[in-house]
């Protein structure tokens, strides 16, 4: 709980108790500034709600993402037809039941609506996977870099400009072609095999993380080095020397409690570029094996009958739009939450 | 400054020559060749098709040789042909020698054209739309942010940001259909696919005509691909011109009774956009690569639907080629951001 120094003083004026004043950890005043910003908020219980959907989509979900009903291609449901007038000239309801797909059924007659749940899950999933992996090589790579300094920082952060110099996407594509097509047939048993087993049950989701997941690091590199470079010379980390801590100590207890916040708030304003990704990788085709939805692929189904269904392409896209919006919202009031000074920037 | 330009420029080059190495590497560790078909070629065709092009040798001979192909010129007494072999980026005439200059080797998948044909016919159209997206972004993005925050915490100020975080919010690929389909199918405004230029373009790169001809095709992509980077313009703008206003400087203007627009022009704005050419040669390089997405939802012929094919296809040259192109407007865009940034700061000095 906090007290306000002002009405505290007023409370102690009229009432005559002693002023108390009770110090606050930083991450609960950051929680607290955090609830406090509307836009936050929202953006927070969105993502929720998008979490819950995505973890009981069986459950949610009136189909399967993969049934199809063949006579059924294309199915408009009425309040759609009246919502958009153009479709009243093709657009066909199911003949059993008008209303049995909320939002429609694509061309080869799926339920949209569930495909649109079911396909949360590869960009939701990207979402924590991506900032995960960049935060671990980012961290791990940028605090040796930073911490041992010289020789060995000189040769990796060189590294990490070449691999700057990459154009990101053409590299993430090249790289899941790599490893879809290195591991389509491993010998059984191997490493590989097993990744592979595991990228196919996931419906082709594992290399888009791995793709994704290593040309996002470098970034992340650049700013932990950064940031251990400025902290290590501080006195604290001195003192901790002069009592005899090793490397590692300093390492873990010293430096990274004070340099995790501003890595962590950089991430999260990532997400929203790794979901894009994910979805632009499989509007193109090489993002999840099908049938396993994804928006992206969505949207790229549904932007080819645009002129006919508009439905099919608009509320994946919405979907899309929506997820984006609310991490961006939580991103900037995290930043804000965790770094007062730097509110309002970029 | 000429030291600190060529010392960049020998190190871009060597940037450049390890990203083709691993590019090269990472494609030919690529199971499948350019030639396995879904029917089988017979063994012989596939190795005189692979002696054609100089695969049958070992990898770094075949690196080694493509590199030669690109930076070292050949000269020759001769005029060289019109065929793939002797074809290149560069051809000209010194006095009585003719010489090629560049070339990107031909692409397996079509025959006829030559990876150098598809930079000079298709490279330009990815080129204006990326750089038009690129106007887009800061005609929109600098003045929304130096408006917001002029007019910090009004409703202006809060509309201008809910703008840029909408803009930011909606990928290409989101808002490339939506425009298609009020544009396009439901108001019939403007055409849904299709570039308004055709090769061959003015000066290399230019489109020949300014005409709606041209804009009809060009408002819809170069909006879509732009408006994402004109959001974070104006949020990084408005940040920047913030912190600046309250600086000691600005007062001091304000105390000499300067007027308040040459308070903004003269003294803050300058300082306020720092910042923002930082991020405008990434920024720049980000929308050459992103006009990939685009170019697929307005079916724009540019480079990017033959990167995507090329992969599938093996096609090595293409890859290379490409992938090499990026990666030097990638590398000359940081190099001018920071020749850019010591003409803004005068503190900045180039070691």
């Amino acid at each position: 709980m906090t007290v306000d120094l002002g009405n505290a003083l007023k409370n102690s004026n009229n009432a005559g108790n002693p002023i108390t004043l009770k110090s606050e950890s930083l991450g609960k005043d950051a929680f607290r500034r955090l609830i406090r910003n509307r836009a936050a908020l929202i953006g927070g219980i969105i993502i929720i709600v998008l979490y819950v959907i995505m973890i009981f989509a069986d459950k949610i979900a009136p189909f399967d993402y993969a049934q199809q009903t063949l006579s059924e291609q294309n199915a408009v449901p009425p309040w759609l037809m009246k919502v958009f007038p153009g479709m009243q000239a093709y657009g066909k309801p199911p003949v059993d039941n008008p209303n049995k797909y909320l939002l429609g059924a694509d061309y080869v007659g799926r339920d949209i609506l569930s495909r649109i749940i079911y396909g949360s899950r590869v960009s939701l999933i990207i979402a924590i996977i991506g900032p995960l992996i960049s935060l671990v090589i980012g961290i791990i790579y940028g605090s040796i870099s930073g911490f041992f300094g010289g020789r060995v920082d000189n040769i990796m952060m060189r590294i990490v400009d070449i691999l700057y110099a990459f154009p990101s996407l053409l590299f993430t594509i090249l790289l899941m072609t790599f490893f879809r097509n290195t591991l389509s047939n491993p010998a059984p048993g191997t490493f590989g095999a097993a990744l592979s087993a595991l990228d196919s049950s996931l419906g082709g989701m594992l290399f888009i993380f791995i793709g994704i997941g290593l040309t996002a690091w470098q970034t992340m590199a650049r700013l932990t080095r950064g940031q251990v470079l400025s902290i290590k010379e501080k006195e604290f980390v001195e003192a901790a020397r002069a009592i005899g801590s090793g490397n590692g100590r300093i390492m873990f207890r010293h430096i990274m409690p004070n340099i995790i916040g501003p890595l962590v708030v950089n991430e999260t304003l990532a997400i929203p570029g790794y979901i894009n990704t994910e979805a632009f990788l499989s509007f193109i085709g090489l993002g999840v094996n099908p049938p396993t939805p994804s928006w992206g692929a969505m949207i790229s189904d549904g932007s080819k009958v645009v002129r006919t269904y508009p439905n099919q392409t608009i509320f994946p896209a919405l979907m899309l739009a929506i997820t984006m919006f609310a991490f961006n919202f939580l991103g900037d009031g995290l930043r804000d939450a965790l770094d007062p000074q730097m509110r309002g920037r970029t | 400054m000429g030291r600190y330009i060529l010392k960049r420029l020998l190190y871009m080059l060597l940037v450049l020559f390890v990203v083709s190495a691993i590019t090269f590497g990472l494609m030919h560790s690529v199971p499948g060749g350019p030639f396995d078909k879904e029917k089988p070629l017979p063994k012989e065709i596939i190795a005189n098709l692979e002696k054609r092009y100089h695969l049958d040798q070992p990898l770094p001979v075949q690196y080694l040789e493509y590199v030669k192909a690109l930076i070292i010129p050949e000269v020759s007494t001769k005029k060289f042909l019109n065929t793939i072999d002797d074809d290149a980026l560069f051809k000209f005439k010194i006095g009585k020698y003719y010489v090629k200059w560049v070339n990107f080797g031909p692409s397996y998948s079509s025959r006829s054209r030559t990876v150098n044909d598809m930079l000079k016919d298709q490279l330009p159209i990815s080129i204006q739309l990326g750089f038009l997206a690129f106007c887009v972004a800061v005609i929109i993005g600098m003045p929304l942010g130096i408006i917001a925050a002029l007019k910090q915490n009004s409703f202006i100020d809060y509309l201008c940001m809910a703008l840029a975080i909408f803009g930011v919010s909606v990928p290409v690929i989101v808002l490339g259909p939506i425009l298609i389909w009020i544009f396009g199918v439901s108001l019939k405004w403007l055409p849904v696919t299709g570039w308004g230029s055709k090769p061959p373009f003015a000066g290399g790169f230019l489109p020949q005509t300014w005409g709606w001809q041209y804009w009809k095709y060009a408002i819809m992509p170069m909006f879509a691909l732009g408006l994402s980077s004109s959001a974070s313009i104006a949020r990084l703008t408005r940040a920047s011109l913030l912190q600046v206003i309250r600086e000691d400087y600005i007062r001091t203007a304000r105390a000499k009774g300067l007027k308040e627009r040459a308070i903004i022009s003269g003294h803050a704005l300058k300082n306020a956009l720092i910042p923002v050419v930082t991020i405008l040669g990434p920024m720049f390089a980000a929308l050459l690569t992103g006009t990939f997405v685009t170019e697929t939802i307005f079916g724009i012929p540019g480079m990017g639907r033959y990167f995507v094919n090329s992969i599938t296809a093996r096609d090595y040259p293409v890859i290379m080629g490409t992938v090499l192109i990026y990666a030097i407007f990638l590398v000359v865009c940081n190099l001018i951001v920071d020749l850019v940034y010591g003409l803004l700061d005068p503190r900045i000095r180039f070691e």
